[in-house]
């Protein structure tokens, strides 16, 4: 086994991991600002992956479907928060979970009776088709431009939380709801907000993973363990503990594959437990809400 | 099985002897499932009320009366079906025998999957469960040599049923609801003299008030544990029953889907009643029954009408009728 096969597995790991990271992280932002975690998350990055190919399909091109599909699921993820989840603050923390569970279903079942049950191929945007030489290996370009792309989308979200007005209510706002309102914020419509943003970050996951894996409906349920898989050993409500433990799954997943591929759906079960045993709240979690 | 716990106090008095009537729920809740398969319109149905009301009722022991929501419930109910096939059809064990075997091994892998979820709490616990049973579920997908693998266990057939001497045919499906209706009185009596011990006040305390029940002096994690355990055994015994009546045990069962099943069959039925469960059970299953006679997406409707309950109708069908009627928590 020489190092630039192991090298290049790693990058691998990083690109598979990077949509892990989005995905996580439109979890654990809404879990921070609302104290929600959506069951749907799945299935919306799995309706964010058709919206993608059907835009794309109408326009002819792949570009519009990335732009487009995450704000019109976003969207569609404000109206859920609006109508639905609204009515559930102040119940039990499970009732929010259990309606989004409840949903999932329901968009399962609905993008079968759209699309039908078979997956269905998503095209490479033909500008980033074939590999490109990194010198100790050939690399496909899709995957690069999925890590800069993620890259760029982390810190633009970093900065926009650390350095605007807008990311200073939000931060205050996961901190101490009332004080905010208190203070003449309208905390309804930071929440509505974040949970479209939570949500857009789940379809934007759905397309980027879309050329890399096949678009069927079921995809969902496999990603849903995964980014919660993520967000524990990462530390709900952790957006520096989604990066880091997306990485890790990713880059994890990946190598054991290079050793042992009938362990590699297991690793990070595996690695979640031994977190958990070590540090219930997750690598960055903070003790009390959660463990 | 008379329990005069705090709840009797603000419970209304019901009349002397419907309020007997309604103290013996073992009893009662067996009378009922007795008529079951001539009320519903299939005896498949009837036999899978009876599965499923066995396994969302150990369910129900974790999330309605300990309030710790599980997504992971689904291992202990596939570990059943698998160990009962393995031990059956791999090692030959009689079925009595094979089901005992079954149920405390599931009780084994509850304890290693509560050691490491019991330590979360809220939120946490529902996302660990779920991703711990995923790892059962990859577990079993892998073992094929032991589980066949994605096309499920298959070659073993329970055709006869003996125990001290008597012996029936089990292929007779009459025979078989009977028999499987024994084994789930059994879980249901087990499951009452739990929630009438002690032990069941703890569990319904830390629901209330997790840390008072710290402060009162009882050890919290370890009660959870212990309940998680208890939940797994009851549930598995659910998956052993499957296993029997089935004869093979689809992958399926251990999918995260499958717990998500149970969470509703619970919901519907109502959490925190003793006959919720199968009244849950029943509901769930009815309704695919009715709506996939006519299309194949029923999942969409019972999607929707869960949605509707946890909105509108949190405490279930079951739970609502004994509010309506103003039958206090002790003789749930």
């Amino acid at each position: 086994m020489d190092l630039s096969l192991i090298i290049m597995q790693l990058l691998s790991g990083i690109a598979l991991g990077a949509v892990l990271v989005i995905t996580a992280l439109g979890l654990t932002i809404v879990f921070g600002m609302l104290g929600v975690v959506n069951f749907a998350h799945g299935a919306l990055f799995m309706i964010g992956a058709y919206a993608g190919l059907y835009v794309a399909s109408l326009t002819g091109s792949f570009w519009w479907g990335l732009l487009l599909a995450p704000i019109l699921i976003g969207v569609f993820g404000m109206l859920i928060e609006f109508v639905l989840i609204r009515r559930l603050y102040g119940r039990s923390i499970d009732d929010p979970l259990l309606l989004t569970f409840g949903l999932s279903y329901i968009l399962v079942e609905g993008v079968r009776i759209v699309f039908g049950s078979d997956g269905i191929p998503f095209p490479t945007p033909p500008q980033l088709v074939g590999v490109l030489d990194l010198g100790i290996g050939f690399f496909p370009r899709y995957r690069l431009f999925v890590i800069a792309l993620v890259a760029v989308v982390l810190l633009v979200l970093w900065l926009t939380l650390e350095k605007t007005r807008i990311g200073l209510i939000v931060r205050a706002g996961a901190r101490d709801p009332v004080i905010m309102q208190v203070l003449g914020v309208d905390i309804g419509r930071v929440w509505l907000a974040i949970f479209g943003l939570g949500v857009g970050l789940a379809a934007l996951g759905g397309v980027l993973a879309g050329p890399m894996r096949s678009v069927n409906p079921e995809m969902g349920s496999l990603v849903l363990a995964e980014a919660f898989v993520v967000t524990v050993i990462g530390g709900l409500g952790s957006i520096v503990g989604a990066v880091v433990a997306g990485l890790m799954v990713g880059v994890s997943i990946s190598l054991v594959a290079l050793f042992a591929p009938e362990m590699a759906t297991i690793v990070m079960f595996a690695l979640m437990a031994v977190v958990l045993l070590i540090r219930p709240q997750g690598l960055f979690g903070v003790r009390g809400r959660t463990a | 099985m008379t329990s005069p716990s705090s709840g009797e106090a603000v419970a209304k008095p019901a009349s002397g002897s419907l309020s007997w009537l309604l103290e013996q729920r073992v009893l009662m809740s067996v009378a009922v499932l007795a008529v079951l398969p001539w009320l519903l319109p299939s005896q498949a149905l009837a036999v899978n009320v009876l599965i499923y009301g066995v396994v969302v009722m150990g369910y129900n022991l974790l999330f309605g009366y300990t309030g710790l929501l599980s997504f992971g419930q689904a291992a202990f109910f596939g570990a059943g079906a698998y160990f009962t096939g393995i031990a059956i059809g791999r090692y030959g064990v009689p079925w009595f025998l094979a089901v005992a075997i079954a149920v405390l091994l599931s009780t084994c892998l509850a304890a290693a999957i509560g050691i490491v979820s019991t330590r979360t709490r809220g939120i946490y616990f529902a996302m660990v469960t779920l991703a711990l049973a995923q790892l059962v579920y990859y577990v079993a997908l892998q073992a094929s040599s032991f589980t066949g693998g994605e096309n499920g266990l298959r070659g073993f057939t329970v055709d006869r049923i003996s125990l001290f001497g008597l012996s029936v045919n089990f292929l007779d499906p009459v025979n078989k609801y009977y028999v499987l209706m024994a084994l789930a009185a059994l879980a249901m009596w087990f499951q009452s003299r739990i929630l009438n011990s002690p032990f069941g006040a703890v569990i319904e305390a830390i629901r209330e008030n997790e840390q008072r029940a710290r402060a009162c002096g009882y050890n919290v994690e370890r009660s959870k544990l212990i309940v998680f355990m208890l939940s797994g055994a009851i549930s598995s015994l659910g998956g052993c029953m499957l296993a029997l009546h089935l004869s093979i045990v689809p992958l399926d069962i251990l999918h995260y889907q499958t717990s998500g099943m149970i969470v509703m069959m619970v919901l519907l039925g109502g959490a925190r009643s003793f006959f919720g469960p199968f009244v849950g059970a029943a509901t769930f299953l009815i309704l695919e029954d009715v709506i996939s006679v006519w299309t194949p997406h029923w999942q969409i409707f019972v999607g929707a009408i869960f949605v509707l309950f946890v909105l509108f109708l949190p405490k279930g069908i079951w739970g609502t009728l004994l509010d309506t009627l103003g039958i206090g928590k002790a003789r749930r």
